[in-house]
């Protein structure tokens, strides 16, 4: 209890000193709360991007693809294939309609808002009437839908926001080619959203692909269902195809990339951090060497050895825990939500997100903070304790 | 010169200090030497791609084909020197998800536009006489253990029916340190006679060498308007253009590097500055003896300065040179980065920000000790 009342007492006198050496405290502080904005702001980056990803996923829908294909990009199934693959049991039946739709994936290239000279390659998507109802997360949310013979598109909300000329009415030139916006959709913020969609049929011809598709996209009766639905289409010998959940499919298409954010973020991330220790242990050897005489002083009168070490470590730890606070507010208030656009390495094609501080990400941040302050502490913490009391008395 | 041994005392008057300042700026450099290099990564190689090469793709988009009946078109048009096409593989080594940069060429030309890959004599001669012969980069050859004489077979999702393509490594191709060293480059004309009828005489772009680099946007517009009404419209852009499109497709990378680069200049050069307010506050009276001596205003403010200087530009060149040292072991990710190496230009810059942190952190404290009034000073204690 003694003890407890003596580190308490100690400690705040510490920290009600620490306005006086306001400036070597803003070393500290400065330091562990540039680490924290990087941190936290590169990590949001992969945060973002992979949850664009996998929100666009469901686990009740599935692609068919080509046998060996990775991506839609490089799957090509003939219109005969498509129809056998429709017979399939374990696809959702509204009606007489079973909900698959064969579809055509293409890029073409359009200007992004942020640098018109150069161009991107923005997916376009042709689908059969069953494309819109099987994905029930899709809506139109500006114009109207397009006409199935036409050469009306719509156009994905990240679509529109990021590439010049998608506005409703606007006329898209691709080569020879003219589409016309009739309406813009969301996706719940998936991947979809960076996407034009058209008609399939009219796609075929634009391109000279007659009766060439790229998957079959399926709505499942159940989640359960995927097994007889895979297991059929094994079997059948009349195709040659591989069959992967819509979530699994896309989840695996932002490992890549978040695999080399996540590296690249933690790798200067603990770089920095290494750096920020040194500023914090500076800044700490500082506050002890013009404290010496008053810690001295502390001991003489009988104050234990471990309440000078717990003090000044606490010290350390508060000036890392203010710092972990500023990095992460301000990591939240300059990132979270910024929209931008990359490329899919997988499919060259574009995919648009928002960086994401997510509160796991803050918490994480102040913690790493708050381990700085703790190390940086240490050395100078335990200077403080052995202070030989005479001559550290003697001292200015 | 013979204020040497004084700088060198002041330096480390308080070694604990000094040691971690030093640390600190090391670590600062360092990081700016691995972050420009990352950034260099993402340009990918664009510093080399040369002015004196046209990419034409189609109109529409990079993947959809050109006729290879547009080859004999441009290679007549005046001021070409090379016309030669190039077509995406997409080639998958042991599993489906492990693609590499395998790209469909024709041996003689291919070499002849790109001076850069550096093939012996005799193992471009081996490839324009094997039809299933391929080069590949040392730095994929010596990721994946192939030798010269290997088998090597590759599953391509876009090129049916075959299954699987098998290629002998017939040369290993080497390059500077921009150059991109983990391409697998093979015989078009192995493609064309075993992909499906229908996929038969496409090819995916062209690489045109020209004789005049300043000639370039003139040409490129030539060949534009010379397929305007065909089937397969082209556009022409310089290799240079092209891949600064590219890279920008990935994202501004360029951005995000220098603001982490400067976030962590400005950190660590604040506990540089910090040091030298410190380390000459605590000198006052030494340096109003100094005055007092007769060293002049000007001679002080270099002294205290060179101190600053001292601890910034040994600490970074040392974080820089380790940096360079990290870089040259190869890219730590195993293929992700195609192109690893710290430019020398972001090095040169590297040491002008040194000098920069030395000059910044050391002026305040090095004004104030050059304004010092003998008489106050020598009071204040």
């Amino acid at each position: 209890m003694r003890w407890l009342r003596q580190t308490s007492a100690v400690m705040m006198l510490n920290l009600r000193t620490i306005p006086g050496r306001l400036g070597s405290s803003a070393v500290a502080i400065i330091g562990i709360a540039g680490v924290v904005v990087v941190f936290v702001s590169v990590l949001s980056i992969s945060a973002g991007f992979s949850s664009a990803m996998t929100g666009s996923g469901s686990a009740e829908r599935a692609l068919v693809m080509r046998a060996g294909s990775d991506t839609e990009m490089t799957s090509g199934i003939e219109g005969t294939e498509t129809r056998i693959i429709k017979e399939a049991p374990g696809i959702r039946h509204e009606g007489d309609h079973a909900m698959a739709s064969a579809e055509l994936y293409v890029v073409i290239d359009l200007p992004k808002k942020s640098s018109p000279t150069s161009p991107a390659n923005v997916p376009m998507r042709g689908i059969e009437p069953t494309g819109m109802p099987l994905r029930e997360d899709m809506s139109i949310v500006e114009g109207r839908m397009f006409r199935f013979s036409t050469n009306e598109v719509i156009v994905g909300r990240a679509a529109n926001h990021q590439f010049a000329g998608l506005n409703i009415g606007d006329t898209i030139v691709a080569g020879k080619n003219r589409w016309i916006v009739s309406g813009i959709f969301e996706a719940d913020g998936g991947v979809a959203e960076t996407e034009i969609w058209c008609d399939v049929h009219t796609l075929q011809d634009v391109y000279r692909r007659p009766n060439s598709f790229s998957l079959v996209m399926v709505k499942l009766d159940t989640i359960a269902s995927f097994e007889p639905f895979n297991e059929w289409l094994m079997k059948n010998p009349q195709v040659n195809v591989v069959v992967r959940r819509e979530s699994e499919y896309y989840q695996s298409q932002s490992q890549t990339m978040t695999r080399l954010i996540n590296t690249l973020g933690f790798g200067v991330a603990t770089l920095m951090g290494i750096g920020a220790v040194f500023g914090a242990i500076l800044t700490m050897y500082t506050a002890v060497a013009s404290r010496t005489r008053e810690i001295a002083t502390l001991r003489a009168l009988g104050f234990n050895t471990s309440s000078v070490l717990l003090s000044v470590l606490a010290e350390s730890v508060i000036l890392g825990g203010i710092g972990g606070l500023i990095g992460g507010i301000g990591a939240y208030l300059a990132f979270n939500g910024y929209q931008t656009s990359t490329m899919n390495f997988q499919t060259f094609s574009q995919v648009a997100f928002a960086f994401r501080v997510t509160p796991q990400l803050l918490v994480t941040g102040l913690i790493y903070a708050l381990t700085m302050g703790l190390i940086g502490g240490l050395l100078p913490a335990i200077r403080a304790a052995r202070l030989p009391i005479p001559s550290a008395l003697r001292e200015l | 010169m013979k204020f040497l041994p004084l700088i060198w005392m002041n330096v480390w008057r308080r070694r604990i200090r000094t040691t971690f300042t030093l640390l600190s700026v090391f670590i600062a450099f360092l990081l700016f030497g691995l972050v420009m290099t990352i950034r260099a990564a993402f340009s990918l190689g664009v510093d080399i791609a040369g002015l004196d090469r046209l990419v034409l793709i189609n109109k529409v988009t990079l993947i959809l084909p050109l006729p290879i009946s547009y080859q004999r078109q441009i290679q007549s048009t005046p001021g070409v020197e090379f016309a030669t096409h190039q077509t995406w593989f997409n080639g998958a080594y042991q599993q489906p998800t492990n693609v590499l940069t395998t790209i469909a060429v024709e041996p003689g030309p291919f070499l002849a536009v790109y001076p850069e890959f550096i093939l012996p004599a005799e193992q471009a001669k081996a490839w324009q006489a094997d039809k299933q012969g391929a080069i590949v980069g040392k730095d994929l050859a010596t990721r994946l253990n192939w030798k010269i004489g290997d088998r090597i077979p590759l599953m391509s999702s876009i090129w049916q029916p075959k299954v699987p393509w098998e290629f002998n490594i017939v040369g290993i191709y080497d390059g500077g340190s921009s150059v991109d060293k983990t391409q697998f480059f093979f015989r078009y004309d192995y493609l064309d006679e075993n992909r499906a009828e229908q996929l038969k005489g496409n090819v995916g772009w062209y690489v045109i060498k020209i004789a005049d680099p300043s000639r370039a946007v003139d040409l490129g517009q030539t060949f534009d308007t010379m397929f305007a009404n065909s089937p397969a419209e082209t556009k022409t852009t310089t290799e240079k253009g092209f891949i600064e499109g590219f890279a920008k497709q990935v994202g501004d990378i360029g951005t995000i590097t220098v603001a982490i680069a400067s976030t962590v200049l400005f950190m660590f050069g604040m506990v540089a500055a910090s040091t030298m307010v410190q380390s000459v506050r605590e000198r006052t009276s030494e340096l109003a003896v100094l005055k007092t001596l007769g060293f002049t205003d000007t001679s002080i403010l270099v002294l205290v300065l060179c101190e600053s200087l001292f601890i910034t530009v040994v600490a970074g060149g040392f974080g820089l040179a380790v940096a360079w040292a990290i870089v040259q072991r190869g890219d730590p990710t195993g293929g992700l980065l195609a192109i690893f190496t710290l430019p020398p230009r972001d090095i040169a810059i590297g040491f002008a920000l040194m000098v920069l942190m030395g000059l910044i952190a050391g002026a305040i404290p090095a004004m104030g000790a050059m304004r010092l009034r003998i008489t106050d000073a020598l009071r204040r204690n």
